[in-house]
């Protein structure tokens, strides 16, 4: 058992979702579900974060946003997929602007279903991957920078400036 | 006998080398007699401290008062025709009728006093002086051999100027040569003299470059100075009539207030305008126009400091008077708004000189106060601040011929576009404001200095404000020198060699004096405080070895660097998940593609020069009103 | 007058008392907030955590401050708990911050530049507070050397009761709570996002988190010399003056730089003033 497990801090990112699982994320941080116990802290900055966790599906204007947020990241990290919008694209699936769930761009190592997704599923989807944390780990791997493959020229340029 | 024409050396030598300089047409005749006219001066006054090693003050008697007098009196009424005639050519009304006022009130003295006044020696050193002579003599020499490479940049990229460099050099030397007698002079009359040569060498230093602006900054700057003259002529006039002929400092000194006290008022407004205190400060502020080197002079050992240099010669008399303390509230004052207005100014020289007059003020306030404490205080920061203001200014102007601005936002990344130079200015910003520098230290010994005097909460706590806006205003100009772009390019390239020289050795000294100031406190303030005050005033044991400790630990610090490190990932700064190339262009909404620019907090609205200057001249004024009211009052009573 | 013992003890066992409060700080937060909270060992585990990670860096000198920010906090704990010069250790404290606000600047990011023009915002708000109240503990005590004022038989803050209200109002800052954590918070994101810290990750953010220990230790240590004369009265103070700071914190919003320096230098020039000039008048020190 290292650190790791007990203070895992995550970054939430909006893709497109239609807010409704955001707000249920948010609810986790409540008296109700004090997500704090467990070390979780929500901290808006790849930087800082062990647990990228993303609401919505992917679109032409946040792939960029998507990859760069991931990239940023120090390792081990690991991506959480919240929300069916996220995991497939959902409702949204069929949208002209929408390529479909979070992992068309990057591993997604937890997928936690439901729309909205409610907070014990949330919550349970980050303790799993509190374990994938852990071995990615042990196992001292670390994550590919990821580019993205359907982006133009213009956009690729850009989304590699990401990583030196 | 032999130090007496050490001393006489010191001041006709930079005479006899600003002559040849005056002469010399070609760069290469000028650049061998400025360096070897500076290596001796500094040699010379080097010297002068090992000969004089703890030997107290002593006079000399060996330069007879007569003919000499006679021939600065002339030579004083030449300058005052010189000035009499640029005033009237330039229409600077106010110029012409201040010389002329000193010009009739100097005449007059001499007319009906002059043979009634008696001054045995004319010439003195003690360890004040020394100490001035080695600011004059070192930093001052390293200025002049930095002014070969700049100034021939600085014509090189100004075409449009005229090529006056033997001009200017040989006014530089003037400068050092009027400095080494006013620190040397015994007789005020001898004082008064060199106070007149060193207005009149500003004035033509600042208006070298003879344009409109700079015209109208160095008239400026002479008529500020030409009213501090003829306080001081004030002061002669005042001595010869009511001070039983007296005429030396030692005696003033010595002759109790009720005779010195209206005197040392009138030298001490003299020496306010030169040090460019409020409501003086625009002179200063104003000289910038001029070549960099200049303004590292003027700020640094000459000039701003024969201001101080006056007042804390003079500080036994303001010691206790309520003068004093109204002295030191204008002095205190000049600090705290000086460094008000230096958050607002975005202009680099501009911040050096609101800085160089906020620590100027503190110097005033620590004359003003007068016990042995604070003159140590004094002291101190006077050596500092010509050491790291002097490294700033030179390195400021090597940047600006580089980066072509002066502008601090301009700055960003200079320690990737300049390492050495960047350096150089970090170690003179250090020096400023931080532990365990110079600087610092004088701070500690202000505050040390305040909290025993009565009233002195009030300058305590003007000081406590006063030193956390110039924190701010260094560290952010600091943020912005270290601040790392990755797309920057060295654009160093070869530094001229005679400014290279004057770098280095300035920021060595700064490192040395905080290392050997224990020594240097030892060795020269000590004995000078024992021989006027009785009393000493010291850091302890235990605290200078902290601060050693201190110094040594940011020394060692950087060579961390040297230590193989692991590879570290390198992403770029977070932009709110927007991707960044690598000089910060990022897609903004609509693909719009924008430059992140970064700039310093200014914080106009609260530190505008254009609000807090009015006030702090009005207040100022208003002070020094008081004080001169107070002090004839005074005068009148007792 | 060195007591170098005591420096290290606090070298060595600040760090697991600053992480201890820090850790007591968040579970009486929790309460107060209704939830149950993390464990009193989370900050531990943290720190654990983020030397396990990767260091991701903007580029290499981010570290080198952040080294140097560590150990000239350390350097000015260890002088003030081994009877150094007061206003030596307030210069060293200072020293210290300006390493944080250098490593925010080098970053050449726009998050953490904001963070460090207010880092200094703040430096600049509280300075002279702080140097009013190490003066003031020199005119009730006659000395400016730690050990004498911690062990004096003065009441010192009876002399200084303005000093030290004005005082606790700018621990805050140095503390970090709101109302006043505008350069950087412990909380969840703010309007700048982490501010001074945003380009630190890894071992360097856990570095500057046992700063964060040293220098709450440190404060908490400047508190005490309030009551030194009697150390109980002196211990139970510290407890209940870091009580009310997380009461503070958790009942005031994030205001404007504005108004955190404007008010602070309203409060010191006040409290200053008044209380110095009483002080001065009492003991005589205007004749
Ligand atoms: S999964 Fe449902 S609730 Fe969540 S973002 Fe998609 S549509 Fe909204």
């Amino acid at each position: 058992m290292t650190y790791l497990a007990k203070s895992p801090w995550i970054i939430h990112y909006d893709a497109s979702s239609c807010n409704g699982c955001d707000i249920e994320i948010l609810a986790c941080l409540t008296p109700m579900y004090d997500v704090e116990r467990f070390g979780i802290i929500n901290t808006g900055n790849p930087k800082h974060a062990d647990i990228f966790v993303v609401t919505g599906s992917v679109n032409e204007q946040n792939r960029e946003v998507i990859l760069n947020i991931y990239n940023q990241m120090p390792d081990p990290k690991v991506a959480v997929a919240v929300g069916i919008c996220a995991t497939s694209g959902g409702v949204f699936r069929e949208c002209y602007n929408v390529a479909g769930g979070i992992d068309k761009l990057i591993p997604v190592d937890v997928y936690v279903m439901g729309c909205a997704a409610r907070p014990e599923s949330i919550i349970d989807g980050i303790v799993t991957a509190l374990g994938i944390l852990e071995k990615k780990r042990s196992e001292g791997a670390s994550a590919p920078v990821v580019t993205d493959h359907h982006m133009n020229k213009e956009h690729h340029k850009h989304a590699e400036g990401g990583v030196q | 006998m032999q130090l007496a024409q050490l001393l006489i050396f010191l001041i006709l030598f930079p005479l006899i080398a600003a002559f040849f300089l005056f002469l010399a047409k070609k760069d290469l005749e000028r650049a061998w007699i400025v360096k070897l006219s500076a290596l001796a001066i500094a040699i010379v006054s080097v010297y002068l401290l090992i000969s004089t090693y703890n030997m107290g003050g002593l006079l000399f008697s060996v330069v007879p008062a007569e003919p000499t007098g006679i021939i600065m009196f002339f030579l004083e009424m030449l300058i005052a025709l010189a000035i009499l005639y640029l005033g009237i050519v330039h229409k600077k009304w106010l110029v012409v009728g201040l010389i002329l006022i000193q010009s009739v009130m100097m005449l007059w003295f001499e007319l009906v006093y002059a043979h009634s006044v008696e001054v045995s020696s004319n010439l003195f050193i003690d360890e004040f002086s020394n100490i001035m002579a080695l600011i004059i003599g070192i930093i001052g020499s390293l200025i002049c051999v930095y002014s070969l490479g700049y100034m021939k940049f600085f014509h090189e990229s100004h075409p449009e100027m005229k090529d006056r460099r033997p001009w200017f050099f040989a006014i530089m030397f003037v400068f050092i040569a009027a400095m080494f007698g006013l620190v040397f002079s015994n007789n005020i009359l001898w004082v008064y003299f060199f106070w007149e040569v060193t207005t009149l060498c500003s004035f033509l230093l600042i208006g070298y470059t003879k344009t409109e602006e700079a015209t109208t900054n160095a008239f400026n700057a002479l008529w500020m100075n030409l009213l501090g003259g003829v306080a001081f002529a004030g002061a002669i006039i005042y001595l010869a009539m009511f001070g039983n002929g007296i005429m030396g400092l030692d005696t003033l000194l010595t002759s109790g207030k009720v005779i010195a006290l209206i005197p040392a008022a009138l030298i001490g407004f003299a020496g306010l305008t030169k040090a460019a205190q409020l409501p003086f400060s625009s002179w200063l502020v104003g000289a910038m126009v001029a070549p960099t080197p200049v303004s590292a002079l003027l700020h640094s050992s000459t000039m701003v400091k024969a201001g101080v240099y006056i007042l804390v010669r003079l500080a036994p008399i303001f010691q206790a008077t309520f003068t004093g303390y109204l002295l030191a509230m204008i002095g205190a004052l000049t600090f705290l708004i000086a460094s008000g207005i230096a958050i607002s100014q975005s202009n680099a020289k501009r911040v050096l000189a609101y800085s160089t007059i906020a620590n100027l003020g503190l110097v005033v306030a620590c004359a003003g106060i007068g016990t042995y404490e604070a003159i140590w205080a004094a002291i101190l920061l006077i050596v500092f601040h010509a050491i790291s203001k002097s490294l700033l200014f030179l390195s400021v102007g090597t940047v600006e011929h580089r980066i072509r601005s002066r502008e601090i936002d301009d700055m960003n990344g200079l320690i990737v576009r300049m390492p050495k130079i960047a350096a150089m200015m970090v170690i003179g910003i250090a020096g400023m404001f931080l532990a365990p520098f110079g600087m610092l230290i004088s701070k500690w010994a202000a505050i040390r200095a305040f909290v025993d005097v009565p009233y002195g909460f009030v300058f305590i706590i003007i000081l406590a404000f006063g030193s956390a806006m110039t924190l701010f205003f260094w560290a952010k100009w600091m943020g912005k020198i270290i601040t790392v772009t990755s797309d920057s390019k060295n654009i160093e390239g070869e530094v001229d060699h005679s400014e290279w020289t004057a770098l280095t050795s300035l920021a060595g000294l700064s490192l040395i004096t905080t290392l050997v100031f224990p020594l240097l406190s030892t060795k020269l303030l000590e004995p000078f405080l024992m021989e006027n005050y009785g009393h000493v005033a010291q850091l302890s044991q235990d605290n200078i070895i902290i601060m050693i400790m201190m110094l040594l630990l940011l020394v060692i610090m950087p060579l961390s660097i040297l230590i193989p490190q692991r590879k570290d990932k390198h992403v770029q700064a977070y932009m709110g998940g927007r991707t960044t190339t690598h000089d910060m262009w990022f897609s903004g909404s609509l693909g719009v593609q924008k430059k992140t620019v970064l700039s310093n907090y200014y914080l106009h609205e609260y530190f505008g020069e254009a609000k807090l200057r009015p006030a702090g001249i009005w207040i100022c004024t208003a002070l020094i009103c008081i004080m001169f009211a107070a002090t004839a009052l005074r005068g009148v009573f007792l | 007058m060195i007591n170098i013992v005591w420096g290290i003890v606090f070298v060595l066992l600040a760090p697991v008392i600053g992480g201890l409060v820090a850790g007591i700080d968040r579970k009486i937060t929790a309460r107060m907030q209704g939830r149950v909270g993390p464990s009193i060992l989370q900050p531990f585990y943290d720190v654990g955590k983020l030397f396990e990670k990767e260091q991701a860096v903007v580029n290499e000198t981010q570290i080198f401050y952040a080294i140097c920010y560590f150990i000239f906090m350390i350097f000015t704990g260890a002088l003030f708990f081994a009877s150094g010069d007061l206003l030596l250790v307030v210069f060293a404290l200072t020293l210290a911050q300006i390493f944080l606000v250098l490593g925010a600047f080098s970053a050449n990011s726009p998050y953490s530049y904001v963070g460090a023009e207010r880092e200094l915002l703040q430096i600049m708000a509280y300075e002279p507070m702080v140097i009013i109240t190490a003066v003031g503990m020199y005119v009730a005590t006659k000395s400016f050397n730690v050990g004498d004022i911690a062990t004096t038989t003065v009441p010192i803050v009876l002399l200084l009761p303005g000093i030290f209200l004005g005082f606790l109002y700018v621990l805050t800052i140095k503390l970090r709570k709101s109302p006043f954590d505008i350069s950087t918070s412990h909380h969840a994101h703010q309007e700048i996002v982490k501010g001074v810290t945003t380009e630190f990750s890894g071992p360097s953010l856990g570095l500057i988190e046992i700063t964060h220990w040293y220098e709450t230790i440190f404060l908490l240590g400047f508190v005490y010399l309030f009551f030194g004369f009697n150390p109980l009265i002196g211990v139970v103070a510290v407890i209940i003056v870091y009580l009310l700071e997380i009461l503070i914190d958790n009942t005031n919003a994030r205001v404007k730089w504005q108004l955190a320096v404007k008010s602070s230098w309203l409060i010191a020039i006040i409290v200053g003033v008044v209380n110095l000039a009483a002080l001065y008048f009492l003991a005589g020190g205007v004749p």
